[in-house]
């Protein structure tokens, strides 16, 4: 798009989010670093509680007054932790938006769908009512809402959950983005609509060029829709790389175990699915070592002493795992 | 939206026919002979059998109920056993009190309320709401003609600021009555206003936990920007039903802060009346206010279909 | 759902890991309006009981010679215009109060409980009409009932007592309703019907248990609304009637006075405040500690 192609659009360095919880301070996120380059798509993949959520709302400065960000977050250079709320608000919706999960919840029932996705372009752009409303219509009409003019002004509960997960696109896309945060935007939807939503995400990045950061719990939504990965484990990136590149060779017991809990489609019926031993570990009392110590099959006294640093098995391939050399000798491959 | 409606009118007229049927039942059957008691237990029986025939008393009980549902509709509320005049007027001269005040209070009481609600919940945990939030719960615990009579201590008895009772009318201008309207109003509303604070504070927290705040925060709008345009409406309902159900005390209230005040108004007309015997006033006063109660909770139920645009779908 | 408990009277020792209830007291103990509240509450009960046993002077020997004393040594808070001792009429005031206030509260308790109970158990029309008489109650406040009553029987403890307590049925009512059905909805009582259970046993065995906690909490700040109540009707002659004393005809005989002792206007109030104060923060210190699934925002 412009000049500097190459450089990074989003940098993250060494993002660490402290939550008050009613159990405590909770480390939430730890040394968490990516950089996305613009037109880029990364997805965050791991279970609930993980810290993919919380690191969204980080780049979307929403976390909650008492979490405490530490690290470093820049866009296109400009450093966004500590950033005034007043002056992030310039960007949200802007510069980055965001698709939450629940799209029955995600709008306000007291406003016409019309007047909420006009909302971002007459804050942003100062357009005037008519002109905002005539935008929205169009905006609703490209995410494939059906008869947007006329059902414009018509109110959030009267739309299905995939029709208002379309709504939210349209309002997270008004103002042209550079970088689209999806938090688990299918994730509340039917089987058959989310495949289209997906589907149309995808078409709308590539349209406009955009970034994307793609979370989702599920592999096979992640493998097919982005070029870079990172799976969360515990608050930490646990593996890092290219979509392929992590398919191919997965490094991390964790990775591994995700990859073979998922049901597979054509899998014989009677066929148990595999699980990971144990429970996602609390955020409020993590331990010293490996955050996945205490579920991983290959665990050693010395994982359970620091926190492992990441190794490249690869080119930008990154595994927070001392024992790649065994983990990655019994590697599950995609289709295998 | 009519099919709502309809079913909301039905329900009001219900209501407003069973009170009217309690009220007569308690008011005009229950205390038997109406003349009896106005002229004593040593009053002559010839006396006592004109002055019922007078009154009409010597009709049966579903007759004289009718004929007051009937005057009721034609503004014919009979005259007062004790003063010979029109109920109607003697209500009416004193309702131009009554309903001023009672304005007046509700005003306050949502002016004050709304703003200590929104004000702490926009400062939630912080120390000026942690201070609103205490002064409320005292405000809920003050009897409310305790407070008046504080008031009166402080601004007749110390300051010497505004007269202790007494109405000034309104012939004058409309200055005079409002300033002796102004302490019973206060009285009245702070009470009223330290619960509704209440109410609207965790109306409007329960609504900043929703999902769609942050979607409005994620379109960049800010903190005060999210509360103003997309907060308040939703927080609004509980709100709106709670003041409903203030106006019912709010009423009673009336009452007893006229008799605080020596305000002329519908509560001393009835203490007057409950004092001379005279029933028929009481009753048609009683009736005037359930229905002031009911007509406002049904005029709160409508106007949640104007607020929230889900209900005039789920009753269509 | 914790150990069944009742308005604290006192608090028992605290010895580690005694019973369940241990639990509940260590954390009500640093539950800082629920202490407030129970040492307001106490404070009153303690005079009503007091003032059985001992009051510093009679609280109905009339003595106009020593009347509208200023506060000395003899009189803590001086005498009223019949030269009574305000200390004296406070304690006894307690004794009223509180005797309205528990069967006002008593007789809300009661209808209302078993009529919220029906609703949930028999749904259909039984629940509709309930319903609809409980919001029809809401139209008459305590005061327009005491009216009406007193104009027909006259006023008196009686009146106003019935009043407030037919008052306090629509609440109870509504919440008994409202908890009960939410009871009906869970799996251990659709277990039990399943198991062939009747409705009225499973509504004493599992319902009734499990709002239990809900009802003290809500009968507690009846409570405090019935204090009021009783304050307003007494004020207003319709109440207690002289010359038993009570706070709110304290009240109303003060007002005559506000010029000449204006004190005599604060003291029956604040003791009003007080005792409503203590029970609201009681009440919300019971509903946080008994189910925190209740606790409001706070």
């Amino acid at each position: 798009m412009n000049g500097s192609a190459s450089a990074p659009l989003i940098e993250v360095k060494d993002l660490g989010v402290r939550l008050n919880t009613s159990r405590g301070p909770a480390q939430a996120v730890r040394g968490v670093s990516f950089s996305l380059r613009r037109g880029e798509t990364l997805g965050l993949v791991g279970e609930s509680g993980c810290g993919k959520s919380v690191t969204a709302l980080a780049l979307m400065g929403l976390l909650p007054d008492s979490a405490v960000v530490s690290g470093s977050i820049r866009l296109e250079g400009s450093e966004l932790v500590g950033l005034l709320d007043a002056r992030y608000c310039k960007l949200r919706g802007n510069r980055i938006s965001m698709i939450f999960q629940e799209p029955m919840t995600a709008l306000n029932p007291m406003h016409t769908i019309g007047r909420q996705v006009a909302e971002p372009l007459r804050r942003h752009t100062g357009c005037a009512t008519g002109e905002a409303r005539k935008q929205a219509i169009a905006l609703l009409d490209r995410v494939g809402l059906p008869d947007a003019a006329r059902r414009v002004d018509a109110y959030p509960h009267q739309f299905s959950g995939g029709q208002r997960q379309r709504i939210t696109i349209a309002m997270a896309l008004a103002c042209q983005p550079d970088v689209l945060i999806a938090d688990e935007p299918t994730t509340a939807l039917d089987v058959t609509i989310q495949g289209q939503i997906l589907d149309l995400i995808a078409d709308l990045v590539e349209e406009r060029g955009m970034s994307m950061i793609l979370i989702s719990h599920d592999l096979g939504v992640i493998a097919e829709n982005v070029q870079r990965m990172m799976v969360m484990y515990g608050g930490t990136v646990v593996e890092s790389g290219e979509t392929n590149a992590v398919f191919t060779r997965m490094g991390h017991p964790y990775t591994q175990g995700l990859f073979r809990a998922r049901p597979k489609l054509g899998a014989r019926k009677g066929t148990r699915l595999t699980t990971i031993a144990g429970t996602v570990p609390e955020l409020a009392d993590l331990p010293a070592g490996c955050t996945f110590a205490d579920r991983c099959g290959i665990v050693v006294e010395r994982c359970r002493t620091a926190l492992p640093p990441a190794v490249d098995v690869g080119a930008g391939h990154g595994v927070r795992c001392i024992r790649t050399d065994v983990s990655m000798a019994s590697a599950p491959r995609a289709g295998a | 939206m009519s099919v709502f409606l309809l079913r909301r009118i039905l329900t009001l007229v219900a209501t407003l026919f069973a009170a009217s049927v309690i009220i007569f039942l308690v008011l005009d059957a229950l205390p038997g002979n109406a003349a009896q008691m106005l002229m004593g237990a040593d009053a002559s029986p010839d006396a006592v059998r004109a002055l019922t025939v007078k009154l009409g008393l010597d009709q049966p009980l579903t007759v004289r109920y009718l004929l007051w549902i009937k005057g009721m509709a034609s503004g014919d509320l009979g005259n007062s056993y004790v003063y010979g005049t029109p109920v109607a007027g003697l209500i009416a001269e004193r309702l131009v009190l009554t309903i001023p005040l009672a304005i007046m209070s509700m005003l306050i009481t949502v002016v004050l309320a709304l703003t200590a609600g929104i004000y702490t919940a926009a400062n939630h945990n912080r120390f000026g709401d942690v201070g609103v939030m205490s002064l409320t719960q005292v405000g809920i615990a003050l009897p409310n003609f305790w407070f008046a009579i504080l008031l009166i201590l402080l601004f007749a008895v110390k300051l010497q600021l505004l007269a202790a009772g007494g109405f000034a009318g309104w012939d004058d201008g409309i200055w005079p009555g409002i300033k002796s309207l102004l302490l019973p109003a206060i009285s009245l509303a702070v009470v009223q206003a330290a619960i509704l604070a209440r109410v609207t504070r965790s109306a409007v927290l329960e609504v900043l936990r929703e999902d769609f705040v942050r979607t409005a925060r994620a379109k960049g709008l800010g903190k005060r920007e999210v509360l103003w345009r997309h907060v308040l409406r939703n927080a609004m309902i509980p709100v709106m039903t709670v003041m409903g159900l203030q106006f019912a005390n709010l009423l009673a209230g009336t009452i007893v802060i006229e008799n605080v005040f020596y305000l002329p108004g519908l509560g001393r007309l009835i203490f007057q009346s409950i004092a001379n015997r005279d029933l028929i006033v009481v009753r048609n006063c009683v009736m005037l206010l359930a229905a002031m109660v009911v007509i406002v909770n049904f005029v709160v139920d409508v106007l949640y279909a104007f607020i929230d645009p889900r209900i005039k779908v789920a009753n269509l | 759902m914790s150990a069944p408990l009742t308005i604290p009277a006192d608090a028992p020792p605290l010895t580690p890991g005694a019973r369940p209830a241990t639990g509940f007291w260590r954390r009500a103990l640093r539950h800082r309006s629920f202490v407030l509240g129970a040492a307001l509450s106490l404070l009153v009960l303690g005079s009503a009981l007091l003032s059985l046993l001992w009051t510093p002077w009679s609280a109905y020997d009339i003595d106009i010679a020593s009347k509208l004393r200023p506060p000395s040594a003899a009189h803590w808070l001086g005498t009223d215009v019949l030269g009574r001792d305000i200390v004296s009429l406070l304690l006894v005031g307690a004794r009223s109060t509180i005797m309205v206030g528990v069967i006002a509260v008593g007789i809300g308790l009661t209808f209302g409980v078993c009529l919220g109970l029906i609703a949930a158990a028999r749904k259909g029309w039984t629940e509709e009409l309930i319903m609809r008489l409980s919001d029809f109650t809401f139209a008459f406040p305590a005061v327009l009932s005491a009216i009406m009553l007193a104009a027909v029987a006259g006023p008196g403890m009686l009146t106003s007592i019935t009043a407030i307590g037919i008052f306090q049925i629509p609440t109870f009512v509504r919440v008994t309703r409202g908890s009960a059905n939410a009871i009906w909805a869970r799996e251990f009582v659709l277990a039990a019907r399943a198991a062939g259970k009747g409705t009225f046993r499973i509504t004493i065995e599992h319902v009734l248990p499990n709002i239990l906690s809900i009802l003290i909490v809500q009968a507690t700040i009846q409570f405090a609304l019935a204090i009021l109540a009783e304050a307003a009707l007494s004020y207003l002659g319709l109440g207690t009637q002289p010359p038993q004393p009570s706070w709110g005809r304290m009240l109303n005989d003060a007002q005559t006075l506000l010029f000449q002792s204006p004190m005599l206007a604060v003291y029956p109030g604040a003791a009003i405040a007080i005792a409503v104060l203590g029970l609201n923060l009681l009440g919300d210190g019971l509903r946080d500690l008994l189910d925190p699934r209740l606790a409001r925002e706070r």
